[in-house]
């Protein structure tokens, strides 16, 4: 069974005048259906307003369905007993580093949701420093959180949703607000998290170099799931991710313009090294034609 | 005409215990209608660099001329520097206030003390430079998207007219839609009204896509200085200090690297393409 299932998911953002009627209603997320198996590491792309951050508040209760159902780990999000079950099972990480630490010391703001949830002051201090070994600030426990970096912030919270030991983790446009080398610190720890503790992550992004390890990628367009597949899936069809104005790696457009140019270069590469590996085997063959 | 920094130092917290030298002797001339990029790690010193050139921060040694006038001298008129250099914050769209977006533009015009005609005819024009469409003008700031609010800040700017255009990061936190709008909006300014523009950012291929120049910070120092090919020449150096050169400069060194005569120079997808496919003509 899927760690995530979403059935016909459909949600209506209503704006409300003064005297509480509905002025506007508008469709965030519209029928979207997604199966999301336990260890995956999922990205999903798309646009401000896309629908994407909308649909990811659903993956632990934030917000409910308008119509459709979300199940995590087989329960119902709109199951209010079952709430607190979702909660520590799928843990969210935003956007901004500044809005979501707490604690006045870092191992304070990590220990904060399982002492929410009853766990045992010596199981605490145990998770406590599990996880922040596993984003690399273990070093940082006594600091204050507001003298770190911004990735550095991003790993405490990361942490602290580690903690609670989810099955899996949201992190929403988390690198949106960071330097390059936040942002990769970042996406490691993620990585980790998936690889060596089995974690099921949902990153949410606009960097396509971070989706490019995903096992799959799902583009969002106007509250639909537009494309979905695995990252060379998806980057082959680099004429309509244009036609979107979504981005596409620098390495896979070149590769792709090199290929309208009459190269035989294959669609769908991602990394320097494929793409020196497609144009060199090119030269020597004229080269030895040449000879 | 042209801003000038010579021997600038600037100390943060002078005296104290969080004493910290955040520019270490910079000298620097932006010549009038240049489009200057500066990038460097978190705390490098970017931000402070730039906070001198309007005069917001005072340098704890050394002078900054803007049109041969000393900034710091006794009966400069500070004022009229601010509005001369307009500085686009990080976020700025953080410093709407107003109660809608058209008002708000106006706000920077009408400290200026111009008549009221003329402050409207620049935040119309201003609004219009940045492609914010009229149904916005009279909306709350707060009603518009991420990308929108960002646009309705940098024309709070530019309805002030300067001559030199700042930007702290203008596109971080926007979807790549909203980062190239406003990037290429800035474009057109620079060529339509020969405005200087100086253009802070994280995002090598921006800087490589866009301007004539980048200023590379180090530690509070000027590490290069110099045309984008050139500065992206020291691809390994640029990654010891948290950066890193475009992707394609990469694929160009390794090209090379298995032997073809490629163009290391090459920073944008364009300039990979025909140096590669020059490459394959010439040999075949």
């Amino acid at each position: 069974m899927g760690i995530i299932e979403t059935r016909h998911l459909t949600h209506d953002y209503q704006k409300i005048d003064e005297d509480g009627k509905t002025q506007v209603s508008c469709r965030a997320v519209d029928d979207v259906d997604l199966d999301v198996s336990p260890g995956q590491f999922i990205a999903i792309l798309g646009h401000n307003g896309s629908g994407k951050s909308t649909l990811a508040k659903h993956l632990n209760a934030i917000l409910l369905p308008t119509q459709g159902t979300v199940y995590v780990d087989g329960l119902d999000t709109r199951d209010a007993e079952k709430l607190d079950a979702i909660r520590q099972r799928a843990g969210m990480v935003f956007q901004n580093p500044d809005n979501q630490i707490i604690g006045t010391v870092v191992e304070e703001d990590v220990a904060f949701g399982p002492e929410n949830m009853g766990v045992s002051p010596r199981e605490i201090e145990q998770r406590v420093e599990a996880s922040l070994k596993t984003v690399d600030m273990w070093e940082y426990r006594k600091h204050s959180p507001n003298r770190l970096s911004g990735g550095q912030k991003q790993r405490v919270a990361i942490a602290g949703v580690v903690a609670m030991e989810p099955m899996c983790i949201v992190l929403d446009e988390p690198t949106a607000m960071l330097d390059p080398v936040g942002r990769k610190e970042v996406i490691r720890a993620a990585q980790k998290l998936n690889r060596e503790k089995q974690v099921t992550i949902i990153l949410i992004t606009h960097y396509m170099e971070e989706v490019i390890e995903a096992d799959r990628v799902i583009v969002m367009d106007q509250g639909k799931i537009l494309m979905q597949g695995t990252p060379r899936e998806i980057f082959s069809r680099v004429e309509e991710l244009k036609a979107h104005r979504l981005d596409v790696p620098q390495v896979t457009m070149l590769a792709h313009e090199l290929r309208k140019s009459g190269l035989p270069i294959p669609e769908g590469i991602l990394t320097v090294e494929e793409l020196a590996d497609a144009i060199s085997p090119l030269v020597n063959h004229t080269e030895s034609k040449k000879g | 005409m042209s801003i000038k920094i010579e021997h600038l130092n600037y100390i943060y917290s002078q005296g104290t215990a969080y004493e910290k030298q955040a520019l270490t002797d910079i000298n620097l001339e932006l010549p009038d209608g240049q489009f200057a990029g500066v990038i460097g790690h978190t705390g490098s010193g970017k931000s402070t660099l730039i906070q001198h050139l309007n005069g917001l921060i005072k340098a704890t040694e050394g002078t900054v001329y803007y049109n041969g006038e000393n900034i710091y001298a006794e009966n400069y008129v500070m004022k009229d520097l601010r509005s001369r250099v307009g500085l686009v914050f990080q976020y700025p769209e953080y410093q709407l206030f107003e109660v809608d977006v058209f008002t708000d533009v106006c706000f920077g015009p009408k400290n200026l003390g111009l008549p009221k005609e003329e402050v409207e005819k620049r935040a119309y024009e201003a609004l219009r430079q940045v492609g914010l469409k009229e149904k916005y003008f009279k909306k709350s700031p707060f009603e518009l998207s991420g990308g929108q609010k960002r646009r309705a800040a940098i024309a709070g700017i530019l309805a002030m007219q300067p001559e030199v255009l700042i930007l702290d990061e203008p596109t971080a936190g926007l979807d790549p839609r909203g980062r190239d709008d406003i990037l290429e909006q800035i474009a057109r300014l620079h060529a339509e009204r020969g405005i200087t523009v100086v253009l802070v950012s994280h995002s090598m291929e921006d800087i490589a896509k866009y301007v004539e120049r980048i200023i590379v910070m180090e530690k509070g120092r000027v590490r290069f200085d110099d045309t984008p090919k050139k500065v992206f020449e020291h691809d390994r150096e640029l990654e010891q200090i948290g950066l890193a050169a475009p992707q394609v400069t990469y694929v160009m060194r390794e090209l090379k690297n298995r032997g073809m005569d490629v163009d290391l120079c090459a920073t944008t997808i364009d300039e990979a393409k025909q140096s590669i496919l020059r490459c394959m003509a010439g040999r075949g």
